[in-house]
Parts: structure tokens; C-alpha cells; sequence
């Protein structure tokens, strides 16, 4: 279904923008800016830095540690989207919709989103470990597996993976929640009087209904999930190894810890540009679908 | 009767529940961790705590560089999520209302902000933020922080507004407003709850942030999360100290949600995306 778009054509609305415009310049470009000027420079010291072209580009494609840093971060977003969606929607389609108990749920619901990053990082730090910590013990003691996050890799990638789970499928939920509010009783009514199951109900009239809220999840859990840095760091340190070095572990230890600017800068800007693109293929796949 | 409130199955409450447990479950140890001894944390592994003690609250209200810390945090959260809403707003309206040169491309340009990993951006904000004096400021933290969360004010209220009749605008020029008061006296009270969701999503990304506060701040304006880091010392790490402080990081983000509960429901409820 096409509709004729139907706002009036007023390029005055320039002005309004015009503040956003500002400030995310501020923020942004001009930082950006210095990122692109570090990229294509050799700096020894804040004096004495040399032009080198798109060396540092051809370098950060070639580096076998980037290689592997992107593609493992890649997996951790794809598995992110694959256990974070699906669960937030089910959770949102369980959640009370009416008493008092719903404001409850709201708000404990929300409580993992509020927390400070790092805080979050050592409460599972703490959390997971198998001497002293509740979940970590459990796992290595009640249910007798050979667990430790600081030793083993595995153990690592699944500690952060469900660490993410925990913190951000509420997000999604929240999202999924207030998407299906919206959907006025009458549609229900007509799903029971037609006997629909339940699951044809969320198929068919729920899910329809959901698009834009997910289409917003989506893009927000796969933009953060795809720049994870704190957790991790404070959980494992991108430890046992490589295992949990994640693209922007990997690139603050270049730009922060060995002060190389200029490979940092350069694949810093082909990670954004890299993170644009599938946002925007995701953005118009999402967009498209339901029109 | 499942079915005529939306769909859910017989068991799906007790799933729910379950769940708010489970995710309870490390907030519940942190607590836990934050009324027992240091040695009591460390010595060995008990469910209950054995001794109870509020130590390491005592501590923590006791010592300026925690408190005022905190105070730091609600400050330059507070300044940002007021800022972000005030400059998204027109902009929203704008992009919701009218048709202008570049407004798609602009649209998604503002959205590849957000996308912007923070690790890139620390050394360029160290350095400009020094520049123009609003290093260790307030202020500056709130500035640094319109980096994420204008692009999602806009793109949370255009959203909203879009699901918003253009027949009331219409309506309002014919009954002689001007647009700004058309805008405060009429369309603002419209998107109460829209407002309500945004101002939550902005306190929250920019309380829970500490790559770049830590960045561009020394000791006026640290965050708190930032003093959290300094809890090792040569006796090790203070955990008690650390989970009491982490119990309440957590208290103002459950103070905001607990007033815009009602709006999360309808705050995206409308609209396209």
C-alpha cells in the first residue's frame, strides 16, 4: 500500500533542524574530523608527524588480529539478535496487561537498563564466579560443570553472552511491550470469535503490529552490541587470550593503550563506515517490508 | 478469557514471573554483597549472609569523593536528557511535518551518530573538550553525551509525532496560532507520554555511560561510575564498597522509570518508525 506522503514541502524547516544540526556537529563531525586527520598521518610526537596516505588502511584490512576481532564481534552481534529478539517479544507478550502488578513488572523489567556499564560488568565478574559467586557456583557446583570464565575460552564467550542477554533483552521487551498496547482490543475479540489459536493470533495480528517497535530494537541492539566494550572489559579484559576481544577492546588498546593514533583512527572509520552500512541495509530492509 | 486480553497463554504468567526472578537474581547478589564483610564476601561461599553490617553505606555516604560523585552523575545526566529534548524536539517536528531538501538522507545521518563506537572518539574529545574549557564540567559531560541521545530523542518523537493527525496543525493555523504557540499550547500536552519515554531513554544511556564522562573529567565533575574504578587498592579489591555502590547506581534510573511507568506503553505505541 502506497500512500501519497503527506507533509507539505516547506524548506524553511531547515531552521528547525538547525539546532540538531549544531550540536551533533559539535559532537560528532569535528571529532570525527580529527579521527580522519589522525588516519592518514604518522604521529611521533604532537610536532613531528609525517603524511602517509591510506597506509594505515591497507594495514588495518591486512592485520590478522583485526580480521579475527571483526569477525568475532560480528558472531557476538548475530547471536545477540537471535537470542535477545525472539525472547524479548515472548516475554513482552507474557507481561501482566492490566492491575497493579503491571507497574511492577515495568519497573523490575527495566532495573538491568539502569544500571552503569561497568557496574554491570562486576556484578557478573562477581556473579559468575565459581567459588564465590551465585550463578558460577551453581553452574560448577549443582550442575557439576567444569566451569571458569577466566580459564576457558567458551566459558568467557557464554559468560558475556548471557551477561548481554540479561542486560538487554529487557530493552527489547520494553519495546515489544508498548508496540503490542497499541493494539486495540476488537482485533482479539475478532481473532477469538474466528477461533484463532494462539498462536495465530500472534502471528497474524500481533506480529503484523510489532514491526516498527522491532525494527528499533533491532537497529539499537545491533549498534550497541556491535561497540560492546565495558562489559567485557571489566568482565574478562578481551581474556583467556583473544577470546572476548572484541572490535572496540581491540581498538582502544591501540588508540589508548600503545598510542597508535593513526592505525586506530583508520580502523576505527572502516568499523563506522562498516556499522553504517548494515545498519542501513537493515534500516531499509525493516522499513520496506511493511509498506 | 486468556484470549480477549491479548493473547496470552494460561501458563504465560508464571513464565513472566519466573523470569523477573531470574533476572533479579544478580541484582539480589550485589545487594547481598554490599551488607556482608569483606572477608565474609571472600572467605567462602554462603547464600544467606552470615553477618550483616551497612559498612560499607556508611562509607560511602561518609567519604565526599563518593558522594559528590554521584551527585556529579545526576547532574550531567539530568542537564542532558533536558538538553537533548529541547534541541530534538523542532527537529522531530520538522522531520515529521514537513518535506525539505535532504530530509531522508539527514534523517539516517543523525541516526549514524549513534553508531559511532565511543572508543574512537576518546582522544579527539580529550583534546577538544580541553579547548573550549568544558573539560571536568558538567556541562561538558551533558554536551558529549547529546552525541547518542539526540539522534534517538529525534527518532523516538518524530515516531510519535508522526501518529499525531496533521488536521490539528491545520485546524490551530486556522484559528489564527502562531506555530510556536501552536507548539507549547496544543501539540506539547499531545506528546506528553512521548516526551516522558525520550527523557527516560536519554537519562538512562547517559547514566549508564562511562567511556566518554570518564574521558573528559578529572574531579569536579566524575562520574561515579568513574570512582567505582579506584576501588583497588594494594589490600585488593573493596568488594563490599564496590556492590554498595553499585546498589545505588541503580536507585535514581528506578526513581525516573517508576514516574514515566505509564508512558513506556504508549511512548512508542504510535507512529512509524
Amino acid at each position: 500500500m502506497t500512500r501519497p506522503d503527506p507533509r507539505r514541502r516547506a524548506n524553511r524547516a531547515w531552521l528547525l533542524v538547525l539546532p540538531v544540526v549544531v550540536s551533533v556537529a559539535f559532537t560528532a563531525v569535528i571529532p570525527l574530523m580529527t579521527v580522519v586527520n589522525f588516519s592518514v598521518q604518522d604521529v611521533f610526537s604532537p610536532t613531528d608527524r609525517v603524511f602517509v596516505g591510506l597506509d594505515w588502511f591497507y594495514e588495518a584490512v591486512r592485520r590478522p588480529e583485526n580480521r579475527e576481532a571483526f569477525v568475532r564481534t560480528l558472531l557476538f552481534s548475530a547471536q545477540v539478535l537471535l537470542v535477545e529478539i525472539p525472547l524479548g517479544v515472548a516475554i513482552a507478550v507474557a507481561m501482566p496487561r492490566r492491575g497493579v502488578w503491571v507497574s511492577v513488572a515495568l519497573v523490575l523489567v527495566a532495573l538491568p537498563l539502569l544500571i552503569p556499564w561497568n557496574v554491570v560488568g562486576t556484578i557478573w565478574q562477581i556473579f559468575a564466579r565459581p567459588d564465590i559467586g551465585l550463578g558460577g557456583w551453581t553452574v560448577a557446583n549443582l550442575l557439576g560443570v567444569d566451569y571458569n570464565y577466566t580459564l576457558d575460552s567458551t566459558d568467557a564467550w557464554i559468560t558475556i553472552l548471557v551477561m548481554d542477554v540479561w542486560h538487554w533483552t529487557p530493552l527489547v521487551a520494553l519495546l515489544a511491550y508498548a508496540g503490542l498496547r497499541s493494539i486495540p482490543q476488537p482485533y482479539f475479540q475478532a481473532a477469538q470469535i474466528d477461533g484463532a489459536s494462539a498462536w495465530a493470533t500472534f502471528r497474524h495480528i500481533q506480529l503484523p503490529r510489532l514491526r516498527g517497535v522491532l525494527t528499533i530494537a533491532i537497529l539499537l541492539r545491533f549498534m550497541d552490541s556491535f561497540m560492546i566494550y565495558t562489559e567485557p572489559f571489566v568482565v574478562t579484559g578481551g581474556g583467556p587470550g583473544n577470546a572476548t576481544t572484541f572490535l572496540s577492546i581491540l581498538l582502544s588498546k591501540m588508540a589508548v593503550g600503545q598510542f597508535d593514533v593513526g592505525p586506530a583512527g583508520a580502523f576505527s572509520l572502516i568499523y563506522f563506515l562498516v556499522v553504517q552500512i548494515l545498519c542501513y541495509v537493515f534500516f531499509t530492509a525493516l522499513t520496506r517490508s511493511g509498506r | 478469557m486468556a484470549r480477549t486480553t491479548g493473547g496470552r497463554l494460561p501458563w504465560a504468567r508464571t513464565v513472566f514471573w519466573l523470569y523477573v526472578a531470574t533476572l533479579m537474581l544478580p541484582l539480589l547478589w550485589m545487594f547481598g554483597m554490599s551488607i556482608r564483610p569483606n572477608e565474609d564476601i571472600l572467605g567462602s561461599f554462603s547464600l544467606i549472609p552470615q553477618r550483616v553490617t551497612f559498612e560499607n553505606y556508611q562509607t560511602f555516604f561518609g567519604d565526599p569523593s563518593w558522594y559528590s560523585s554521584y551527585l556529579n552523575s545526576i547532574v550531567y545526566t539530568s542537564m542532558n536528557a533536558v538538553m537533548s529534548l529541547v534541541v530534538a524536539l523542532p527537529a522531530a517536528y520538522a522531520f515529521s511535518r514537513f518535506r525539505f531538501a535532504g530530509d531522508k538522507h539527514l534523517f539516517f545521518w543523525l541516526l549514524t551518530n549513534r553508531m559511532a563506537p565511543p572508543a574512537v572518539f576518546l582522544l579527539p574529545f580529550f583534546q577538544i573538550y580541553q579547548a573550549v574549557g568544558l573539560f571536568d564540567t558538567h556541562l561538558g559531560v551533558a554536551v558529549a553525551h547529546m552525541l547518542f541521545n539526540v539522534p534517538l530523542a529525534v527518532w523516538i518523537l518524530e515516531g510519535f509525532m508522526s501518529g499525531i493527525p496533521r488536521e490539528i496543525d491545520e485546524t490551530a493555523a486556522v484559528d489564527g496560532y502562531s506555530l510556536p504557540r501552536f507548539f507549547v499550547r496544543i501539540f506539547l500536552p499531545l506528546i506528553r507520554s512521548a516526551i516522558g519515554v525520550t527523557l527516560f531513554f536519554c537519562f538512562m544511556f547517559s547514566w549508564v555511560e562511562l567511556l566518554i564522562a570518564r574521558t573528559i573529567t578529572s574531579v569536579d565533575a566524575k562520574p561515579i561510575a568513574a570512582t567505582m574504578t579506584r576501588t583497588v587498592s594494594a589490600a585488593g579489591v573493596d568488594w563490599g564498597l564496590l556492590a554498595a555502590a553499585g546498589v545505588l547506581t541503580i536507585v535514581p534510573g528506578a526513581v525516573v522509570i517508576w514516574f514515566v511507568r505509564n508512558y513506556i506503553a504508549k511512548g512508542f505505541a504510535l507512529g512509524r518508525v
